[in-house]
């Protein structure tokens, strides 16, 4: 019989088989007197603030260490809002990034073509100089507009305002066209407003949930994932709509099992049963919308029974699950997602989420949206910034002018040379995100990388981004710097800081500290004018009433809102930010750009015979690729699995746990086996996988070929023309049983 | 006093911060674990359930192990429970063979360990990490002698499972279903 731990799905796996060494990483820290019965009591333990930076959600809490100064542990702080005491798996295992003995330790500079991580170790001084002379050419010859920085870190603020010093605006994240741009665009058009980070969803206070392809619990959310459970615990119902029976689908009263790509079909039939039946809220529909009629004209035909022949939903399901969101009513959210660029249509289908969110009533309603407030933080005063003649956004003229944020693949783009465009970037600084798991199709970005005259990576680890750069610059971990304060929106203002739990190993640096260096060499001094970062904070602290001494003891600082508005009063007179001053069922901007200005479904491509729509997602143990050579979250997964149903497993003769190739319309094979997984939980026409790994750097000794890039399989992009999305789920895969390249031709 | 700790398997989404919070609040090596996350799926496509527990030592009130260590090293303390002197210990496993849980593992330093219930935290008047960093605060620890306690309250409201009751050890490991 096999023993209960062969049954472990999701952790312990390692037990015997992974006896790595593990005061390598220094975690045999007991102390002289400890009992010998298991019931070690640590004493003299010291701790300090920080928030975390394993993802974006910037969960507030406190770093412990044992008395030697070693970092035990990171636990949330009770006073934030984000975490409320409890940290995720990857933030409980932050720890794991600082230990990480395959850290980025020196300056490097680049000793043979680009893509081979090969490297010369560099002094920080002759890094920078480096650096310094080649942007100064590049102003001279190009203009410092073409001077880009690609971010998503903490870190980013600082070469943020070393770029726009230099000259340039052209600064984006990723997590803009590459995942939540589309959402953004489609609230900004609806309600006026975006849906900003965290999420302004009051998931505590609904009484129906309704989520999208959203996979809570899954992706770790820390505040969402609290928030669904309270919610469950108040007898609130879920609704979620996913090909794949994820956790989320598993804890809802309806479970839409939808076919891919069609659910702007759903949607819309949601949208006409709320409307035919009435159960919309009339009297907010009234006062606070436009279009409302021609809406309802829109949907007319769009019945249950004809979205039934495109999502394969039974009309029944979709009535009852429309009615459940109407009798929640205004207590209703349909959760706007994070990641939702998919097939191209994106900003479409968010703009039908939210329409439906203005009929259900619930922007600005208890249980559904609240209206967040954030800390008014002044800057640190500097000279004011030059005026850039150019942008990105030359490079698309008449293009993407709903998009308020810059595109990474928009810069990407602009960098390969063409006659047609007006501004071509010659240097980038990568912080912080791993571009060749990041933005899609790699052979266009390697392109724009090689007509590069410089690219700096700043990162903690040796990420592949790292073997294209020309100069590498070590970041130490968040557990042994400064960052600029947390001020996030939230029910109640607040702020946070994150300060140095300790030195940082080798020879790595903060940003903060890099960029003024930089700033230096580049005669840009006057914008990096504290003398330190703490006396920066402590200036900024001191304009919200607070200091730095007090943060340092408190972490956390929340504010009273200035006004009781949290959600709109009954009858409120409330001016949107739209072109009409009303939340637009029917878009003016939209109709202006020549978008249609109320979603339409159109279909989608559908996978060739033998081929299944590559859909991704997260795991609730792993940030992206950032988290995939951490000790700790390895030890949790350490590789992930294509997830096929049974039924395509029989056809191909897959067994479960077998490993195996994938390979795209486009002959991508993957450069690593993954594992199949072969479970009930997704539907035959999709496999689905764990974003983040496959891993190519052997630098990476623990993510080096452990499971599948899901990124070198989305070579195909369907753009957003609305805003410039890159949606990623277009793609199609097969199995291979060889590597690429040892196949006999039959 | 009795302790135990009922986790609530509807809230659970199988994230497995109460392992990394495990392992980092009581030094367990990388590649080891007290505690674990089972997931099983039943039914097909698209008839499914999912039952996500949290599982560690069972702190039997019967605890087998306790009963088949030779040196001793294995005994009953506080509130019921189960600890490993180390240096009592002789690493022979006859505990590891005898728990029908699979709840513990030779720690490299040659010793049995497991689950302590952070017994250090509980003096101390705090939760178990775990119970004190579950995102869905699905687990509910404390004495069942007192019915006021957060575990005495929910076995008292909601229907719960132990896992292998038929081994009869007892065990103080409750799943709300």
């Amino acid at each position: 019989m096999a023993s209960r731990r062969d049954f472990i799905k999701i952790s312990g796996l390692g037990i015997g088989g992974l006896a790595v060494s593990a005061s390598a990483y220094g975690f045999y820290k007991t102390l002289a007197d400890t009992p010998p019965d298991g019931t070690k009591l640590k004493i003299n333990v010291t701790r300090t603030p920080t928030y975390c930076e394993i993802c974006f959600w910037k969960c507030a809490g406190w770093v412990y260490k044992n008395e030697d100064g070693s970092i035990w542990k990171v636990v949330g702080n009770d006073e934030d809002q984000h975490s409320n005491g409890r940290f995720c798996p990857r933030g409980t295992g932050g720890p794991g990034m600082y230990y990480d003995e395959d850290r980025l330790k020196t300056p490097l500079i680049r000793t043979e073509e680009r893509g081979k991580q090969s490297f010369r170790e560099a002094s920080w001084d002759e890094a920078f100089d480096y650096i310094a002379d080649k942007m100064k050419r590049i102003a001279e010859e190009y203009g410092p507009e073409c001077f880009a920085l690609l971010t998503h870190g903490s870190g980013g603020d600082y070469f943020g305002t070393l770029i726009k010093a230099f000259g340039s605006s052209s600064i984006a994240a990723p997590s803009y066209a590459q995942c939540r741009g589309p959402r953004e665009v489609a609230f900004q058009t609806t309600f006026g407003e975006g849906v900003g980070s965290p999420e302004r969803i009051d998931i505590r206070d609904t009484r129906c949930l309704v989520l999208i392809g959203s996979h809570l619990g899954e992706n770790m959310h820390n505040g969402q994932v609290q928030e669904m459970s309270d919610a469950i615990d108040k007898g609130a119902s879920i609704i979620t709509v996913d090909p794949r029976f994820s956790i989320a689908a598993s804890k809802s009263k309806f479970w839409l099992p939808i076919k891919p790509a069609t659910d702007i079909a759903l949607l819309l039939a949601w949208i006409h049963v709320l409307i035919y039946e009435e159960s919309y809220d009339k009297e907010y529909v009234e006062k606070y919308t436009f279009g409302f009629e021609q809406l309802k004209a829109h949907v007319k035909n769009m019945t249950p029974e004809w979205a039934y022949g495109i999502t394969t939903i039974k009309p029944e399901l979709i009535r009852e699950s429309a009615r459940e969101m109407a009798n929640a009513s205004p207590s209703v959210i349909i959760h706007p997602g994070r990641h939702v660029t998919w097939y191209g249509d994106d900003t479409q289908r968010l703009r039908a989420m939210a329409i439906l969110n203005a009929l259900l009533g619930s922007w600005g309603r208890r249980g559904g949206y609240y209206v967040p407030e954030k800390v008014d933080l002044p800057s640190w005063p500097h000279p004011p910034f030059p005026t850039p003649s150019r942008s990105w956004k030359d490079a698309f003229p008449d293009q993407f002018n709903l998009a308020y944020e810059t595109l990474a693949s928009g810069i990407c783009d602009a960098t390969v040379p063409t006659l047609s465009k007006a501004c071509n970037f010659k240097g980038w600084i990568v912080n912080g995100t791993n571009l060749l798991k990041t933005i899609p199709d790699r052979r266009k970005l390697i392109e724009a990388i090689q007509n590069l005259e410089l690219m700096v990576v700043v990162d903690t680890m040796p990420m592949e981004v790292t073997g294209w750069a020309d100069v590498v610059l070590p970041e130490c971990t968040y557990l042994e710097r400064y960052d600029s304060v947390r001020v996030s929106p939230h029910r109640k203002p607040a702020v946070a800081l994150r300060m140095p739990a300790t030195e940082p190993l080798y020879n790595s640096k903060p940003a903060s500290w890099m960029a003024k260096e930089l700033a230096k060499r580049l005669g840009l001094e006057d914008y990096f004018s504290w003398n330190s970062i703490e006396e920066m904070l402590d200036w900024q602290f001191k304009q919200i009433g607070t200091s730095l001494e007090e943060m340092k003891k408190i972490g956390v600082k929340t504010y009273e809102r200035s006004y009781d508005d949290l959600y709109f009063y009954p009858g409120q007179d409330v001016e949107f930010f739209t072109n009409t001053g009303k939340i637009e069922l029917y878009s003016t901007d939209l109709a202006n750009e020549g978008f249609d200005p109320i979603p339409v479904y159109t279909p989608h491509e559908e996978p060739p015979e033998g081929y299944y729509r590559l859909n991704y997602g997260r795991a609730p143990m792993h940030t992206f690729s950032r988290t995939a050579n951490n000790p700790n979250l390895t030890d949790l997964m350490g590789e992930n699995a294509v997830w096929i149903n049974p039924k395509v497993a029989k056809i191909w003769g897959i067994t479960n746990g077998q490993y195996l190739y994938l390979e795209n319309q486009d002959g991508i094979r993957s450069t690593f086996p993954v594992k199949a997984r072969v479970t009930e939980r997704i539907r035959w026409d999709s496999v689905f996988m764990v974003h983040g790994f496959g891993h190519d750097n052997k630098k990476l000794s623990r993510a080096h070929g452990s499971g599948a890039s899901d990124s070198e399989l989305i070579s195909r992009v369907h753009m957003d023309p609305i805003m410039g999305g890159t949606g990623m789920r277009g793609n199609f895969v097969t199995f291979k049983f060889e590597p690429a390249g040892e196949e006999v031709a039959s | 006093m009795r302790y135990a700790m009922a986790i609530d398997t509807k809230k659970c989404v199988g994230c497995s911060d109460c392992v990394v919070a495990c392992q980092t609040e009581n030094d367990v090596p990388i590649g080891y674990c007290r505690d674990w996350v089972v997931e099983v799926t039943n039914g097909t496509y698209p008839q499914l359930e999912i039952e996500i527990r949290s599982e560690r030592c069972n702190q039997c009130s019967n605890a087998p192990c306790v009963r088949c260590c030779p040196t001793g090293a294995s005994h009953i303390a506080d509130g019921g429970i189960v600890l490993v002197t180390e240096n009592k210990c002789i690493g022979c496993g006859a505990c590891i063979n005898s728990c029908p849980y699979d709840a513990r593992y030779s720690h490299p330093d040659g010793y049995v360990d497991k689950c302590t219930f952070c017994i250090q935290r509980i003096r101390k008047g705090l939760e178990p990490a775990c119970v004190a960093t579950c995102p869905t605060k699905c687990m509910y620890f404390g004495d069942l002698d007192d019915p006021n306690s957060p575990v005495s309250k929910m076995l008292k409201i909601r229907k719960y499972t132990t896992l292998i009751p038929e081994a009869g050890t007892e065990p103080q490991l409750y799943f709300l279903m």
